[in-house]
C-alpha cells in the first residue's frame, strides 16, 4: 500500500531562509531601490512593498559553457520545406542564432531580475541602521499586555502540561520512601532464610522456614501494592502570565501652514512626518501622534485635517510650541511617555517671536522630550529662527537636531541623518 | 511492497467494477482507490517500483520544492532564494503554471501532488510519478549504479547540518563564498566512471572526521618542500602531477588544493556528492520523462478500457496529455528545443508498436525487436541505456517522420547553413546519430580537465579544454576561473585546445597585470562577485 500523506499543514515558508540570504547578498542594490522609492512615492503608499530590480549580470551564476562559433550540428523538429542539401542564408550574426535553434545556449535573457519585497522587508531596509535616540522609558500602565513565561513546576495543571520526567521521578522517589523499611526487613528475612537452609538438614527447623517464607510472601505483596504512579506524583509545567512593561511614545508633529509655505513645501513636510510616524510605529508597541498646525495661532487637529486642510495665515511659531507645552503637561507626563517632537517650517517667523521660541524650548520642552528635530524646508538663507535653534542645539547636543531640506530628494537622506545610530559617549 | 498491495486491493477489485469516481473533486479516499487500481495494473504490466509515499501539498509548498531542486531538505544558499523568488514572481504574474508533480528518487519514492489539481490530474500524476518515474529510478542502470535511493535523504540531512555548523563557526560569508565557487564548478564534480558506494548519515559523520586527518597528511606530502635525504639532484625527470588528466575538478580540488581548510574541503565534497546524485537525471531526461509519460498513458487508457474511469475523465486526461507532449516546430515562437516528453513518449510508444505490429521497414531496422514481447523489450530499453545510447538504438524512422526531424549543419567557416539530413531514407541514420550526439553530455558541456600542477614552482594549476568541433568557450569562462582560483588559492590557467594547437588561453589572475603583494590571500577572502 502506498502511503498518502497530507502535508498541506506543514510550513509553507521553507524557502524563507534562502530568500533572506538572497536579500542579504543584494542588500546594496535593494537599499538603493528603497531610497529611490522613498523619493518618488506618494505620501499615501509610503509603507507599501516595493519592486526591486537587479541587473541580471550581477546575480548570474557563471558556468563553463560553449560560446558561439565552431561547427554545430543541430536536429530540429517540424520540417516543412527543406530537403537535404538546401542552403539557408545565415541571419544576422548577432541575436538571430541561426534559424531559431538552440535557444538555451544564449546566456542573456531579460536584463533585469525584478522581484517584489514585502512591506515588512521594505520598512526593514528603509529603517535599517536607524535608531531612536536616547533612553526609552518603560512603565507598567493599567492595560499592559501579558507575556506567558515558564515558572517552574507545580502539582496542579492540565494534562497537556504534564512533565513526564518530573512525574516519574517523583513516583520513583515515593516508591523508594514507602518501601524502604519493608525491603530492609525483607532482606533480613531472606538472609535468615538462607542461613536456615544452609544448616545441616538434621538441624533445620522446618516450621521456622515456613514461617519465614510466609512472611516473605506477605512482605513482597505489600511492596507490590505500593502503586507505580499515584495522583500526587504528577507534576506539571507551570506557566504564569507576567505583565510586560510597555513603552509608549507620543510624537508631536508641528507644521507651519502659513502663507509663506507653498504646496510643495507642505508636501515635503508631510513626507517627513510620515516617515517619522512609520519609524516610531516600528520602534514602539504603542505610539500616539499629536498633530499641531499653526500660522499665527496653533490648533490641534486630526490627521485628516493636518495633512489636507488648506487653511492659512501669517506665522507665529511660538504659538505651536505653547500649545505643545500645554498638551504635554495635561496629557503626556514625561515620567510615563517617551516624547518626540518634530517641527517643520520654512523658517519664516516674526522676528521677535523667535526668541520666545528659544525660551519655551529651553525651559519647558527640551528637558522633557527624548528628541526634538527641526527641519527647515527652504532653498533660501536661514533667518532668525534657525539661529535661535542653533543655540538650542548647542545646549542639548544629544536631544536636538536640525537639518535643512531643499527638495524632495533630501528628505530621506536627512531623515537618515537625524536618526542614524550615534555612538554617544554615554553608552 | 507488492504483496501488501495485492492483499490490500483484492477486496476492492472484487466489489468494484464501475468507475471509481465521477466528480472532479478529489478526496483522500479516492486518491487511495485510484492508487490501488493503478498499482494493480502496474503490477500486471510488470513494473517494479519502490514503495510510494504520496504527499499532498499546496502551491506555495510546491514553489518551495521547486527552488530546492525538489529535495525535501536542503542546505541554505542564496541561489535557492533567487530561484524561489523568480518562480514566485512568474507564478504570481501568471507567466508559468507549476508542474503538476515533483518526484524524488528516494526509497520510499516521494511524489508531491498539488491540492489544486482535479481528481483526473491526481490520477495522472500518480500514474506518471509514482509508477512511471518510480520504476525508472529503480530499474535504470545509471540510477542503480550511481545513486542510492535509500540514503539520499540521510545524506541531505547530514549536509544541511554540517553546513549550518560551519556557518555558525566560520560565518555566513565564508561558507557562502566556498559554496558559490563549488556551484560554479558543479558540473565538473562528477565521476563518470567510478561508482561511489552509499553510506548512512551517521557513518558519513564518522568518516568525515577520518577524512579530515587523512587529507591533511596527504596534502603535506604533496606540498613537501624540504628535500629528502639521499635523493639529491637526481630528480631531473620530474613527474607531471596529476599523472593523468583529471575530469573531476571538484574532486581534485578537494584532495589537492593547498590552502583550503578542512571544513572547506568538506563543503566541496558535499556539492560534489549532490552533483553526482543528479548526474543520472541529467543523462536520462528523455528516457525518464518518456517512460513516465508512456506509462501514465498506458495505465490510464487501460483503466478506461476496463470501465474504471469515465469518459469525462478521459477527455480531461487526454487534454493534459496532449499538452505535455506538444512539440512546437522549430519556426514557432513557442519553440524552445526538442520536448523530451514528446521524443521519449514517441520512441517508447513506437517501440511497442514495432513489437506488436511490425512493418517491413521495422523488420529491416529492428530485426531483433520486431514482433518480440513488448513488455520485455521496453523493460530492456529502460534498464540498460541513457539518452544518447537510447536514441541511437531505438529512434525509429517512423518517429523521425512523425516529428519531421531535420538536421542543419552550422559551420562558422561557411557563409550558409546547410541542411545536412532530413527524414528520408538517406537521412535517417545521420539524423539519428546527430540527435543522439545532441544528448551526449560530453558534447553539450565543454570538456575541461585538470592537466597539471606546478608543484615545484608557483603552484599554479593548468586546465585543458579539448574543443569539440572547434567550439570555443563561452563568455563566463573568466568568471568561473575566478571561482576556481578562489578554491585553488594560486594562479589558474586554462588552455583551449583544438588538437595540439592552443586556440585561446584564460588566466586568473589575468596576466600582464601587476600582481599586488598578498593577492593570493586576498582572493580567499570572499568578495561580492
Amino acid at each position: 500500500m502506498s502511503y498518502i500523506i497530507d502535508r498541506r499543514l506543514n510550513g509553507k515558508k521553507k524557502s524563507t531562509v534562502n530568500r533572506q540570504r538572497f536579500l542579504r547578498r543584494y542588500k546594496a542594490h535593494i537599499k538603493k531601490a528603497v531610497g529611490d522609492a522613498m523619493n518618488s512615492r506618494s505620501i499615501m503608499d509610503m509603507d507599501k512593498g516595493e519592486r526591486i530590480s537587479i541587473p541580471t549580470r550581477d546575480i548570474s551564476e557563471p558556468l563553463f559553457s560553449h560560446g558561439a562559433g565552431g561547427h554545430i550540428e543541430r536536429v530540429l523538429p517540424g520540417n516543412k520545406e527543406f530537403t537535404t542539401g538546401d542552403r539557408i542564408p545565415r541571419q544576422s550574426q548577432r541575436g538571430g542564432d541561426g534559424g531559431g535553434g538552440g535557444a538555451s545556449d544564449s546566456g542573456e535573457g531579460v536584463d533585469e531580475f525584478v522581484f517584489q519585497i514585502s512591506q515588512e522587508e521594505f520598512l526593514d531596509f528603509m529603517f535599517e541602521g536607524l535608531q531612536l535616540p536616547n533612553m526609552i522609558k518603560r512603565r507598567l500602565a493599567g492595560n499592559e499586555s501579558f507575556q506567558i513565561v515558564r515558572a517552574g513546576i507545580s502539582n496542579e495543571g492540565t494534562p497537556g502540561r504534564l512533565n513526564v520526567i518530573r512525574s516519574l521521578r517523583a513516583a520513583h522517589a515515593r516508591r523508594i520512601a514507602l518501601t524502604s523499611n519493608k525491603r530492609r526487613v525483607l532482606r533480613e528475612l531472606e538472609h535468615s532464610l538462607d542461613m536456615e537452609e544452609r544448616k545441616d538438614s538434621a538441624l533445620r527447623d522446618q516450621r521456622k522456614i515456613e514461617a519465614i517464607k510466609n512472611e516473605i510472601i506477605e512482605l513482597r505483596q505489600r511492596i507490590s501494592r505500593v502503586p507505580f504512579l499515584d495522583d500526587f506524583d504528577l507534576k506539571y509545567n507551570l506557566l504564569i502570565r507576567q505583565p510586560k512593561p510597555r513603552s509608549r511614545a507620543v510624537m508631536f508633529c508641528l507644521m507651519d501652514v502659513s502663507g509663506s509655505m507653498n504646496q510643495a513645501t507642505k508636501d515635503m513636510a508631510k513626507r517627513f512626518f510620515l516617515l517619522l510616524y512609520l519609524f516610531l510605529q516600528r520602534s514602539y508597541e504603542y505610539t500616539e501622534v499629536v498633530f499641531i498646525r499653526h500660522h499665527t495661532s496653533a490648533k490641534e487637529v486630526d490627521e485628516e485635517e493636518f495633512f489636507y486642510s488648506r487653511e492659512t495665515g501669517g506665522t507665529i511659531v511660538s504659538s505651536a510650541l505653547k500649545l505643545m507645552r500645554r498638551i504635554m503637561r495635561e496629557r503626556y507626563p514625561a515620567s510615563e511617555w517617551n516624547i518626540y517632537g518634530a517641527q517643520a517650517s520654512d523658517g519664516d517667523n516674526w522676528n521677535d517671536d523667535s526668541s520666545t521660541c528659544h525660551r519655551i524650548l529651553i525651559d519647558d520642552i527640551m528637558p522633557h522630550v527624548q528628541y526634538y528635530s527641526y527641519v527647515e524646508i527652504t532653498p533660501r538663507d536661514h533667518q532668525a529662527l534657525w539661529e535661535e535653534y542653533e543655540s538650542v542645539r548647542a545646549l542639548f547636543p544629544n536631544h536636538f537636531a536640525m537639518e535643512q531640506i531643499v527638495d524632495v530628494q533630501d528628505i530621506y537622506p536627512v531623515f537618515r541623518q537625524l536618526f542614524s545610530q550615534k555612538v554617544t559617549a554615554r553608552c | 511492497m507488492l504483496e501488501t498491495f495485492a492483499s490490500g486491493s483484492d477486496s476492492q477489485k472484487s466489489d468494484s467494477s464501475g468507475p471509481i469516481s465521477t466528480s472532479s473533486e478529489w478526496t483522500f479516499e479516492l486518491i487511495q482507490e485510484y492508487d490501488c487500481a493503478i498499482s494493480e495494473l502496474a503490477e500486471e504490466f510488470g513494473l517494479d517500483t519502490y514503495p510510494n509515499q504520496i504527499e499532498v501539498i499546496s502551491s506555495e509548498q510546491m514553489m518551495d520544492a521547486y527552488s530546492s531542486v525538489g529535495m525535501p531538505v536542503g542546505y541554505h544558499h542564496w541561489s535557492f532564494g533567487k530561484q524561489f523568488i523568480s518562480v514566485e514572481n512568474n507564478y504570481q504574474r501568471g507567466l508559468m503554471g507549476l508542474a503538476y508533480e515533483i518526484v524524488i528518487n528516494s526509497n520510499p519514492c516521494i511524489a508531491y501532488l498539488m491540492e489544486e489539481n482535479t481528481m483526473t490530474m491526481q490520477a495522472l500524476v500518480i500514474a506518471h510519478a509514482s509508477y512511471g518515474h518510480n520504476s525508472f529510478f529503480k530499474g535504470n542502470y545509471l540510477f542503480r549504479s550511481w545513486t542510492d535511493a535509500g540514503s539520499i535523504i540521510d545524506y541531505l540531512i547530514f549536509a544541511k547540518n554540517y553546513i549550518s555548523r560551519c556557518e555558525e563557526r566560520y560565518g555566513l560569508d565564508e561558507v557562502e563564498a566556498v559554496l558559490d565557487s563549488c556551484h560554479a564548478l558543479m558540473n565538473y564534480g562528477v565521476d563518470r566512471y567510478k561508482r561511489p558506494y552509499p553510506i548512512s548519515a551517521i557513518e558519513e559523520e564518522r568518516q568525515q572526521q577520518e577524512r579530515e586527518e587523512y587529507r591533511q597528511r596527504q596534502l603535506n606530502d604533496l606540498w613537501r618542500t624540504i628535500p629528502k635525504l639521499g635523493e639529491g639532484t637526481e630528480e631531473t625527470q620530474e613527474k607531471r602531477f596529476p599523472e593523468e588528466p583529471q575530469e573531476n575538478i571538484l574532486y581534485f580540488i578537494e584532495k589537492n588544493a593547498p590552502l583550503l581548510e578542512n571544513w572547506q574541503r568538506e563543503l566541496v565534497r558535499i556539492v560534489r556528492k549532490l552533483a553526482q546524485y543528479f548526474y543520472p537525471q541529467r543523462q536520462t531526461q528523455v528516457m525518464n520523462e518518456g517512460w513516465a509519460t508512456f506509462w501514465h498513458y498506458t495505465l490510464l487508457t487501460e483503466l478506461y478500457r476496463r470501465g474504471r474511469v469515465t469518459e469525462g475523465f478521459m477527455m480531461e486526461f487526454l487534454q493534459s496529455h496532449t499538452n505535455v507532449i506538444y512539440q512546437p516546430g522549430f519556426d514557432s515562437p513557442h519553440y524552445s528545443g526538442i520536448n523530451p516528453y514528446t521524443l521519449g513518449f514517441s520512441i517508447f510508444s513506437d517501440l511497442r508498436r514495432i513489437c506488436e505490429n511490425p512493418t517491413d521497414e521495422d523488420r529491416r531496422w529492428f530485426p531483433d525487436i520486431a514482433g518480440s514481447n513488448w513488455r520485455e523489450t521496453l523493460q530492456f530499453a529502460m534498464r540498460d541505456f541513457k539518452d544518447e545510447s537510447f536514441i541511437l538504438q531505438f529512434l525509429s524512422p517512423k518517429v523521425m517522420r512523425d516529428m519531421k526531424l531535420f538536421c542543419i549543419s552550422d559551420n562558422d567557416k561557411e557563409n550558409e547553413i546547410v541542411v545536412s539530413a532530413i527524414h528520408d531514407d538517406s537521412g535517417y541514420r545521420q539524423l539519428r546519430e546527430n540527435l543522439a550526439g545532441q544528448y551526449n553530455l560530453g558534447n553539450r558541456e565543454p570538456n575541461i580537465q585538470v592537466f597539471s600542477v606546478d608543484t615545484r614552482g608557483d603552484r599554479s594549476l593548468t586546465l585543458h579544454h579539448t574543443q569539440y568541433q572547434r567550439r570555443p568557450l563561452g563568455k563566463e569562462t573568466t568568471e568561473v576561473l575566478k571561482h576556481l582560483h578562489r578554491l585553488w588559492g594560486f594562479d589558474v590557467h586554462l588552455n583551449s585546445l583544438n588538437g595540439d594547437e592552443v586556440m585561446a588561453s584564460f588566466h586568473c589572475p589575468e596576466q600582464g597585470r601587476d600582481r599586488q603583494e598578498g593577492e593570493e590571500e586576498s582572493m580567499l577572502i570572499p568578495k561580492p562577485i
